[in-house]
């Protein structure tokens, strides 16, 4: 347990800082650039994931286990999530024959 | 010295297969990228010291979102070659965005002092004894509300599911 208590005081808290802020970017991009749905909710897990993570480091770090526990109940809402957004997807899929999202433009203008 | 190492080769492979969910064609890659993404932050979390949402991340995500996202890949057979391409433009401009974003959190950095607080001997807060200890104490309420929460999602997505009979 020694060992671990000083591995966590060796990595500074910017470097998790730092890792996470890229994580979160690379899912913006994706949500930005991509026009598969698919790959749009994995870019938003990906975002998801960064922000856990950090919430994690910092919890880790100040002793807290509330940062912990907020993990843990984003899990649960990220999983209810994905399934609600899957069926939404699949319906989309059967009505449109495609999950492109451009096809879904009748509430655009 | 050595956990910072292992900290810079997990940060190096999430960053890596985190670009490639985004950069390969097919939709089934993209998936398995994003799995390796989530064991590699599960690496972070036992790095963390946090076994439990190390367990938990590997169990919810690798185990549960990613059979959902195959799933709907496979049986909608998704698995085409991805025809549908934002224009050159626009992919740049997405990129810039992101990076901007980018830019902005690590700039917000720079203006604070980030400390490292922490007291070495009480971080045991990760392991499952201690949280469980929290989470039916004082977050008791959320953890059963999150019982409805699942048992309407489920009621949702057999719902949308279900073909309609007309």
């Amino acid at each position: 347990m020694e060992t671990t208590v000083a591995q966590i005081q060796v990595i500074p808290l910017q470097y998790y800082i730092i890792f996470c802020s890229a994580l979160f970017s690379i899912g913006v991009i994706g949500v930005l650039a991509k026009r598969n749905a698919l790959v749009i909710f994995m870019s938003v897990e990906l975002m998801l994931n960064s922000a856990n993570l950090l919430l994690a480091a910092f919890s880790a770090y100040r002793n807290d286990p509330a940062g912990q526990i907020f993990v843990f109940f984003i899990m649960v809402v990220a999983a209810a999530e994905v399934a609600i957004g899957l069926a939404l997807l699949v319906v989309v899929y059967r009505s449109t024959k495609t999950i492109d999202i451009n096809a879904l433009n009748r509430l655009k203008w | 010295m050595l956990s910072l190492y292992v900290f810079f080769f997990l940060s190096a492979v999430t960053l890596v297969s985190a670009v490639m969910v985004l950069l390969s064609k097919k939709p089934i890659h993209s998936v398995l990228y994003l799995t390796l993404t989530f064991f590699t932050l599960a690496g972070h979390y036992i790095m963390l010291n946090a076994q439990f949402l190390a367990v938990v991340h590997i169990i919810v995500y690798a185990g549960a979102i990613m059979v959902l996202f195959l799933f709907t890949v496979m049986l909608l057979n998704l698995n085409i070659e991805g025809e549908f391409q934002k224009s050159t433009v626009m992919k740049f401009v997405a990129a810039i965005a992101g990076g901007m974003i980018f830019l902005v959190l690590i700039g917000t950095l720079k203006s604070f002092d980030v400390t490292t607080v922490g007291d070495p001997s009480m971080t045991q807060i990760g392991l499952v004894k201690n949280l469980g200890k929290t989470l039916y104490s004082q977050y008791l309420m959320p953890f059963e509300l999150s019982s409805i929460l699942f048992l309407s999602a489920m009621v949702g997505a057999v719902m949308l599911g279900k073909k309609d009979k007309n």
